[in-house]
Formats: structure tokens, C-alpha cells, sequence
């Protein structure tokens, strides 16, 4: 077994007992990268040089000795939208093809704290904007599964990287489903956290509301490695929560005795494919032959989620993308005889269809005449979607459901209409909207794709979502699959 | 002659003396080498975010409830949507909804009449980059300025003169300085002013269109500038013409307004509160906090000054206008300088220097205890009032102690009867002409007499006692 | 009935600084036509008395300490700048 297909612990066991060294790893990670990334294509950019010279210097400083840092010497990789000091950060766009930020993000100051290597940048929708990295201003990342398919998206690069045992694990960021669509569509684990958990500060925004950097990784326990080591009140960002962090590790006591879940009745609905269906009441099962109970609910406004989304994270988009104007960095274009002309044909030239799409859809939602029917109709609606949910949270502990309707689809099946594939994200995008915790597992194959299970909690309540997805990961052989490349 | 009345409304922006930017740590020195005080948050980078400056809320929570405003006990920040290369993120942060303050007022007095300006709102925001104009028709941007706390200050239409306006900007600048959020320069651009301008008949309801006039820098330029906005929209009603909604500046070469651009519609900036902020909830003892922080206003010392010091309302006025000059007065009376006196000198001879110079009174050597030692100096018959000047000059030109001045210089005031007496004799002896006209009812002649010894004595005789003296010695021819 | 019009459309982009081909505007506008026509199922709700959510956390005074902390050295600052002169981001005349 490659050294990339074991656990977090495991390989934390070998640094520690000097089996191996974190060379071996760096060294593990770029040849399976030689050897898969021509079918996969997940990263943007690769930082050989920097990890080699990392992996060697924890080797000679520390004599591989990894002492208490448990992500010491393991490889990661970051999606393109986390800006990293020195290593280009595209967030998907050509409009940043060139850009070299010139500080790091909380998140990757953190992983730099506990050690942890990153070995590339990795490919994602142009600005987080998609459902199938097809939107990616470079390359199309295929699904390791199956490489005539879409990885999901927006983190498709992140899911896919992992999926394909590139590296250990990987971050994505998740504003209507990004992190756990891609990571259901590709048969590993994704979580996005409670909003205001994991510091946005270097995250380049797409929707500032409903954006949020989570885990992606092959099991549930290296994902609670991954958030403890990221998540935690951060100063230099006003939304982040001032809130003790738990033990994540320690509440994987694989007891659910007495646990309550809801099966909103809304997320089986019609245009949810039936093997699909039928793999999360197998899963459902799973967890009550485990002392779980379940009951069926309604969150009554499900059905305006897309809409509420596409308004307040397209009116967001809209402000936090008018940065990219040519003038500080990026692409400038050749052809801008005044200011105007640098501003039109900069912006024009670098984005891709999607993002102005979306620019023009929030530009119209703000504008004068609009505002109040589009977008404070859509904020309004959202406190509706978040009450629904806590409603449900009264009684229940966690809410269960699929991650996605289908499984994933072919490459080019979608790209004509922007509507159809939006509704991939139906039953993920209810969840930022309320700012609530969800997780995607893996919970078996249809037509040779990976199917995922979604586990939503409550307010920072990731613990009890771990513990839920371990014991499932536990009862079951689904995490153990890996695609043939 | 007019039948027509003006409408004025200002816009007053004033930076914040803080030590750090209102969203991020860069300072906010004044000065500093272009694009040298910045960081990947005021440069708008992809993937930063603010954090609120409470010294910056502090700041206009005391400036908003010294200028009379109700403060809002919730608050947030919007963004502002437009593109220009001085605004990096290309939206500011400000405030649209729920500024700091709302519906204040300031008095002012204009030729002995009383009048409330009212303040319709007081918010706050973050302050452009600044934007040079380069020889080859390009443009420079340098982001130090950008992220420097700005208060915007929105006065109500209630302007209607000129001077009104002037005195409603002296007003505003004098309280604000009372306050110590901001050192009002405008030559520095810490203080800058936009006027709202418009004319409808006298009698009229409505509101005719009105022009923006930019580009203000001075007080003076903005009353000159109403002045002659005020008439060219006469005219072009008078002639048969429409006033368009416009920008345009005033040029102070030609004392005239020129157009900028015409205004199509309103601007559609797009406002939203802005997700990466969180709301304000201004409780009543913050606001009880910040308010125990506002130190004594004008209106407060002027009548302190009247009261304490028996001073005239009107003087009390013209030093209270500024903070700097009543602080000046306040230092010098504690150093026993008797406040008519001192008040008589700062209005006089220290501020013709100050003017004549275009300077501030602290950016002088001179220091409230040497003034005031002057003025004993006077009191005690040391130095005369003309030799005062004098001394005064070395003071506020060179520094220095006027007791060493007047040694040093030899100008200390002859009280001795004796040498008096001898200068008086000899003036006496070569006028015998002056002598004669005093006999037949001249009185002028004693002033003469008098003019004759003091230049004897190079001014340092005590006038008092030359006059005293020359009677005497008169009686005796 | 449609909910924008191509005019609209020309409008919204050169508010975002977009410029578009006759056929993007086409495309656009009947793509924005469709997602706008979809959100107007919102209408469906009542929100009379629905306060509109901003933030999904209840957070309040989030503030800083006034210190003035260090800058970045101005090469950073300029590193990526696509064109600069005397230490400033240079950009075409303004018109």
C-alpha cells in the first residue's frame, strides 16, 4: 500500500518510530503525481522546490521526529482560492494568472505552524463559481473514478487530488456545496464547517456571507485532524467566532445509542436519482442497526434556497470581484488606450462566462430599482431557511440526507444551462444559508460513481457530525474503494 | 436686487487623528514616501478582510455628540460600489443606513445674528488613495492616504448666504479641533469641503436644481466660490437658461466656477451592508464614556470667559474660535497675565503676526509665561507699551524670556525721577517757542514736548512721568 | 414576460466594467432572463415581518485597538503591479 493511502495517525506512528522520514512522504507525493496528474489534472501549481527543501529541513532539524505536531511532516495541498505567500494564487482565473500573493492566509499559517507540507495549489471553478470544475479559467479536472466525468466543484482539484492519492489530504472552500459535492462525487470525505469556525482571512471571497475553508480527506478522523489544526478564533477576521474548540479526536466515541435524526422529506424529493435514494436508506439503516432513530421532517423552504443563494451569493460576488480591476495586479490588457477601456477590456478579457454571469446577475440584484425585490427579498427569505433548520435542531441532532441528487456527470453534459446546473447544489446550498456544519461521506457506488452521504449539525456542533460520519465509516467498507488510474 | 434666494448645503469630510488606519495597522502619518504605508489590506489584495478601528468609532461618536447629533444605537457598514483607481477594493466601506450620528446642529452668528445649521448626519468611513495627474496625460496612484479614518459631516439646506456658510465651516472646524479627533488642515486635505448649491425665487417652495461645487481649499474659496455660483445661476435664470445638476470646481486664479461634468440621473452605487463586518451595538454607557470624553466646546469657554474674566462677548468669540489661541489664553491667565490685557494682545499684535505670517500660534516660539511676563512687564512700568512691541517681535520671531530680551537689548523704561527731570530741562531749554504757544492756550504743545523726550530717550522714558514732569517744569518758566 | 431587457443588460455590465458583443448580450440577457424569472418564485412568500438576515452569527463589536503596526516594505506593495512609475501604480489617462 502506497504510503499515501494511510491514515493521518498511522503515518504520524512511522515519522515518530523513524520507519520513515518526511522525504519519503514529499517524495511518495510527487511520484504519484507524475504518475496520475496527466489523467487527473488537479493542481494549477506545484511547489516542489519549497517542500523539498521543508521535508529535508524536518528531517535534519528534527531528525524526523514529528514530537507532539500530529500533521507534522504530512503533505496537503490548498485550493487556488487560499492565498499563499510567494506561491501563485489564481483562485481558477486568468485574470490572477500571474499573481503572487504577497502574504499567507490564517489557514496556511496554521498548517505551517503544525508542520504539515503543501505541496501544490489545486484547481477549482474560476472563483469558486461551479459545480464541475469545468469553470476552471485553466483545465478541466477529471474524476479519478472515472476520467470522462466531472471531480464536482467548486474543490474539484482538492476532492480529486485526494480521491487519486496525490496527497494525504487537501483544503477546499465551501459556499454553496463546494467542498461537499466534489468530495461526494469523488468518494472522500469533505466537511464544511460552521460559519465563522475556520478564519476567512486569505480565503479570496467569493460570497463573504457564506464562504468557508474545510477539510477534505480520505477518512473521518484525518478530516477531525485536519479542522483541529485550522479551526479557532482568528483576529483578522470580524466574522470569525470567539468559541472554545473541542477535542475533535475525542468525540469519535463510536457510541450514537439514542441519537436523533431527521430525514428531511424535501432532500428525497422528486430529482433526486433513486439509487441514490436508495444508498442513504441503506445508510440510514447502517445507523440504526448502531441504536440511532430517525424520523421524517420538513424544512418547509428547501425550495427557495436556490434562488435566496444565487441572489445574496451573486450580490456579494459581484462587490468582491470588482478588485480585479487591472490597476495593483493581475492581468491588464494590451488593448486600453484610458482608464475606462483598462477597466472593460482587463476584466472582460479575464473572466470567464460564469463569473460574469454571476457579476452581472448580483450587479443587477443591487442595482437601483432592484434592491429591495431581489436582494433584501433574499435576505429575508434566508432567515426563513435558517429558522426552518432550527426548528428541526429542537428535536433532532443531526439531519441526514444525500450530499447531491446524482451522482457525477459527464464532462460537457451541463455547460449549456446555467440553471440545470445550479440545481446540483439544492441540497447543499440550504446549508450555508443557515451557516450550519455538514459533512459528505462516502456511502456506496452507483453506475460505478461514488454516492455521498450528508450529515448537517448544529451551530458548531461538529463533534456530533464526526462522531455520526465515524461510526458509519466504521460500520461500513465504503472509504476503503479506490478508483484504478 | 435679488428676488432670489440661495439653498446651500455642505459636505464637510474630516480625516481622524488615530494612530492606525480604520480597517487595518498602517499609520496614518501624514507625508510618508508613496505606497509606503500600506499593506495587503488597505491595498485591497484578494482574501483580506477589515477589522474596525474603535478609536476610529470613538473618535466620531465624540465629534457627532459635540455637534448636537442623536447617536445610533445600531449600526453597520455598507459598501459603497464604484471603480476608480484610488479605491482599490473598488467599493468603500461607509456608512448609508445607520450612520454614528443623525440630526445635530451648530449655532452660528452672522453680523450679530444668531442661527442653527442643522446636521442631518455624521457617518463614517474610509478615506481614497490619492490620484496625481502625470505630465503625459497618465495617472499615479499612491494608497497611503487610503483606510485613513473620514467622517463625512452632511449639513441640512438651511444655508442661504455665503458668510453663513463661512461661519458655519468655522464653526464646525473649531468644535471639531475642540474635540482633538482631527487637526482640520486643509492644506494637508484633513479637512475638505463640497458645497451644495441652488436658487429658487423668494417664495417659492420647491428646491431649484442644484450644482455640486468641488474642489474647495479653503474656507475662503468656498464662500467666493458660492459667491459667484450664486450669481451665475441668476443670470442664467434671468437670460432665460436652466440650471443643470453638475460637478463643477472653483478656480482660484479666476474666482470662477468651472463645469466638471454634467450629472446624468443619480449615481447607482449600489449599496449593501457589507458581509465582512459586523453590526455596532452602541450601548448607553459607551455612549456615556465617549461623552465624559468631550472636553469644554466654544460656545461653553466663550461664556466661561465672559463670566470668569469679565471679558467682552465679542472677545470671547474671536479667541474661543480656535482651540489653539483659547488654550494660549487659558496657559497665559494662569501665569497671572491679567486676561484683558492678554486677551487685548492675542487679538492684536499676535494675531496680525499670526496672519501676516499664515502661521498657527504653536508653530511660533512663543510661549503663554513669556507673554504673560511681558504684559507684567508692562503692568509694573518695566517697559512701556511701545517698547512691548519690540520685545514682543524678538519673542514671537526668536523665542525667549522678554525680562532677558529687554536687559539685553537696553530697553528697560526710565522711571527715575531724577534723569527724567534733566531730559525734560534740556527739550525745555532748546523749544522755547513750544514754551510760548503752551502759554497762550496750546495745549497740543505738550504732546509735542512730550515726543521730543521720549526720542531723547529713545522711547524708554515712563511716559506717565514725562508728562507729570513737563507739567511741573512748565509752571516753573 | 421578461424580467430584463438587453438594455438592461448593456446597463448592469458597464456598471460592473464589462464590455460585451452584440451576441453576449443576447446570451446574457436571455440567461439572466431565465435565473430572474426562477428567483421571482420568492414573490411566492410573505416576508412583511421578516427581518433580513446579514449575518448567520449573532456577532456585535467586533473592534481593534488602535495600534499602528508595521507596513509592507513598497516593493511588495508594487511586486505585482502590471505597470508603475516613481513608486506608484501607474494607469492611462483617466478619459
Amino acid at each position: 500500500m502506497s504510503l499515501l493511502e494511510k491514515k493521518v495517525s498511522e503515518l504520524h506512528d512511522l515519522l515518530h518510530k523513524k520507519e520513515i522520514n518526511v522525504t519519503d512522504l514529499v517524495d511518495a507525493s510527487f511520484d504519484r503525481i507524475s504518475q496520475v496528474e496527466g489523467k487527473v489534472q488537479a493542481f494549477l501549481s506545484l511547489n516542489e522546490e519549497h517542500a523539498r527543501r521543508m521535508a529535508k529541513e524536518l528531517d535534519d532539524v528534527l531528525a524526523g521526529y514529528p514530537g507532539e505536531r500530529i500533521l507534522a511532516g504530512l503533505p496537503i495541498a490548498l485550493k487556488d482560492n487560499i492565498s499563499t505567500k510567494g506561491i501563485r494564487t489564481t483562485s481558477g482565473s486568468k485574470i490572477l494568472d500571474n499573481f503572487n500573493p504577497i502574504y499567507d492566509a490564517t489557514v496556511a499559517n496554521r498548517l505551517y505552524e503544525a508542520g504539515a507540507i503543501t505541496i501544490g495549489k489545486l484547481n477549482m471553478d474560476e472563483f469558486a463559481m461551479g459545480s464541475s470544475n469545468e469553470n476552471s479559467g485553466f483545465h478541466v479536472t477529471k474524476n479519478p473514478w472515472n476520467t470522462d466525468y466531472v471531480p464536482g466543484g467548486s474543490s474539484g482539484g482538492s476532492a480529486a487530488s485526494v480521491a487519486a492519492s496525490e496527497v494525504l489530504f487537501s483544503l477546499g472552500s465551501d459556499t454553496g456545496g463546494s467542498i461537499r459535492q466534489p468530495a461526494a462525487y469523488c468518494g472522500v470525505v469533505g466537511l464544511k464547517p460552521t460559519y465563522g469556525l475556520v478564519s476567512r482571512f486569505g480565503l479570496i471571497a467569493f460570497a463573504s456571507s457564506l464562504d468557508q475553508i474545510g477539510p477534505i480527506t480520505r477518512t473521518v478522523e484525518d478530516n477531525a485532524y485536519l479542522l483541529q489544526a485550522i479551526a479557532g478564533h482568528d483576529a483578522m477576521d470580524s466574522t470569525s467566532a470567539n468559541v472554545e474548540i473541542p477535542d475533535y479526536l475525542s468525540s469519535l466515541t463510536g457510541d450514537i445509542k439514542g441519537l436523533r435524526i431527521a430525514v428531511p422529506k424535501e432532500y428525497l424529493a422528486e430529482g433526486v436519482d433513486p439509487e441514490v435514494k436508495e444508498k442513504v436508506m441503506e445508510a440510514l439503516k447502517v445507523l440504526e442497526g448502531q441504536g440511532a432513530t430517525w424520523e421524517e421532517v420538513s424544512l418547509p423552504h428547501s425550495k427557495y434556497a436556490l434562488a435566496t443563494y444565487y441572489l445574496l451569493s451573486s450580490s456579494e460576488a459581484s462587490a468582491n470581484l470588482s478588485r480585479f480591476d487591472g490597476v495593483r495586479y493581475g492581468v491588464r490588457s494590451d488593448n486600453a488606450e484610458n482608464l475606462l477601456e483598462l477597466y472593460k477590456n482587463s476584466r472582460s478579457e479575464g473572466f470567464g462566462d460564469e463569473v460574469k454571469r454571476r457579476i452581472m446577475l448580483g450587479t443587477f440584484a443591487l442595482s437601483s430599482g432592484y434592491y429591495d425585490a431581489y436582494y433584501k427579498k433574499a435576505q429575508k427569505v434566508r432567515t426563513l431557511i435558517k429558522n426552518d433548520f432550527e426548528q428541526v435542531f429542537n428535536d433532532f441532532d443531526v439531519i441526514i440526507g444525500p450530499t447531491t441528487p446524482t451522482t457525477a456527470f459527464k464532462i460537457g453534459e451541463k455547460t449549456d444551462d446555467p440553471l440545470t446546473m445550479y440545481a446540483n447544489d439544492i441540497l447543499t446550498i440550504p446549508v450555508n444559508l443557515a451557516g450550519v456544519p455538514a459533512i459528505s461521506v462516502p456511502c456506496g457506488f452507483s453506475n460505478g460513481l461514488p454516492v455521498g452521504l450528508q450529515i448537517i449539525g448544529k451551530h458548531f456542533d461538529e463533534s456530533t457530525i464526526y462522531r455520526v460520519a465515524s461510526v458509519f465509516e466504521q460500520a461500513t467498507e465504503h472509504h476503503k474503494a479506490k478508483p484504478q488510474l | 436686487m435679488s428676488n432670489f434666494e440661495t439653498i446651500i448645503g455642505l459636505e464637510v469630510h474630516v480625516e481622524l487623528k488615530t494612530n492606525s488606519k480604520i480597517f487595518c495597522g498602517c499609520s496614518t502619518d501624514f507625508g510618508a514616501p508613496p505606497n509606503s504605508q500600506t499593506c495587503p489590506i488597505c491595498l485591497g489584495h484578494p482574501g483580506v478582510l477589515p477589522v474596525l478601528n474603535k478609536q476610529a468609532v470613538e473618535f466620531s461618536m465624540r465629534a457627532a455628540m459635540a455637534l448636537n447629533c442623536e447617536i445610533n444605537r445600531e449600526q453597520y457598514f455598507d459598501r459603497k460600489n464604484y471603480f476608480y483607481p484610488d479605491n482599490p477594493k473598488a467599493y468603500q466601506i461607509s456608512q448609508l443606513d445607520k450612520p454614528i450620528g443623525e440630526h445635530g446642529w451648530v449655532e452660528i452668528e452672522v453680523n450679530g445674528e444668531k442661527k442653527k445649521i442643522g446636521i442631518t448626519r455624521l457617518h463614517l468611513e474610509e478615506d481614497a488613495g490619492k490620484l496625481t495627474h502625470a505630465a503625459d496625460g497618465s495617472s499615479l496612484v499612491d494608497l497611503n492616504r487610503q483606510g485613513t479614518p473620514l467622517m463625512e459631516i452632511v449639513s441640512e439646506p438651511d444655508i442661504r448666504t455665503a458668510e453663513e456658510a463661512y461661519a458655519y465651516l468655522e464653526k464646525l472646524k473649531a468644535i471639531i479641533q475642540y474635540t482633538v479627533v482631527s487637526d482640520c488642515k486643509m492644506e494637508e486635505g484633513s479637512l475638505r469641503c463640497d458645497a451644495n448649491i441652488s436658487i429658487r425665487p423668494v417664495g417659492q417652495k420647491e428646491f431649484g436644481t442644484k450644482t455640486e461645487l468641488k474642489n474647495l481649499n479653503s474656507f475662503a474659496f468656498v464662500q467666493k466660490g458660492i459667491e459667484y455660483e450664486e450669481k451665475r445661476q441668476e443670470e442664467e435664470i434671468l437670460n432665460g437658461g436652466e440650471i443643470l445638476q453638475e460637478t463643477r470646481r472653483f478656480d482660484e486664479k479666476s474666482n470662477k466656477t468651472i463645469l466638471m461634468r454634467v450629472k446624468e440621473g443619480s449615481d447607482d452605487y449600489r449599496y449593501f451592508p457589507d458581509p465582512d463586518l459586523v453590526q455596532l451595538s452602541v450601548s448607553e454607557e459607551w455612549i456615556e464614556r465617549v461623552r465624559a470624553e468631550i472636553p469644554e466646546l466654544p460656545d461653553a469657554r466663550k461664556q466661561r470667559y465672559v463670566s470668569e474674566f469679565g471679558l467682552p462677548a465679542y472677545d470671547a468669540g474671536v479667541l474661543t474660535a480656535s482651540i489653539k489661541m483659547a488654550d494660549f489664553f487659558e496657559k497665559g491667565v494662569q501665569e497671572k497675565a491679567d486676561p484683558k490685557m492678554l486677551s487685548n494682545w492675542l487679538m492684536g499684535e499676535v494675531s496680525a503676526y499670526l496672519n501676516n505670517a499664515s502661521r498657527e500660534i504653536d508653530e511660533t516660539p512663543l510661549t503663554p509665561g513669556n507673554l504673560a511676563k511681558m504684559i507684567k512687564l508692562i503692568e509694573d512700568g518695566t517697559i512701556s507699551s511701545k517698547i512691548a512691541k519690540k520685545v514682543f517681535k524678538e519673542m514671537i520671531e526668536n523665542g525667549g524670556d522678554p525680562g532677558t530680551i529687554v536687559k539685553e537689548k537696553g530697553l528697560v523704561q526710565i522711571s527715575d525721577e531724577g534723569a527724567i527731570r534733566e531730559f525734560v530741562v534740556a527739550v525745555l531749554d532748546r523749544n522755547p517757542q513750544s514754551i510760548e504757544d503752551f502759554k497762550n492756550g496750546k495745549d497740543k504743545a505738550i504732546g509735542f514736548l512730550v515726543g521730543q523726550v521720549m526720542k531723547e530717550t529713545k522711547g524708554k522714558a515712563n511716559p506717565p512721568l514725562v508728562n507729570k514732569l513737563i507739567a511741573e517744569e512748565l509752571k516753573n518758566r | 414576460m421578461s424580467q430584463i431587457s438587453k438594455d438592461e443588460v448593456k446597463h448592469v455590465a458597464n456598471l460592473a466594467r464589462l464590455s460585451l458583443s452584440e451576441e453576449e448580450v443576447d446570451v446574457f440577457t436571455e440567461q439572466l432572463d431565465a435565473i430572474i424569472g426562477f428567483a421571482e418564485q420568492l414573490n411566492e412568500l410573505d416576508t412583511e415581518n421578516i427581518e433580513p438576515t446579514t449575518h448567520v452569527l449573532e456577532l456585535r463589536n467586533v473592534l481593534r485597538e488602535d495600534q499602528a503596526r508595521e507596513s509592507v516594505p513598497r516593493e511588495e506593495a508594487l511586486k505585482n503591479a502590471p505597470d508603475e512609475r516613481d513608486g506608484q501604480f501607474k494607469v492611462p489617462k483617466t478619459f
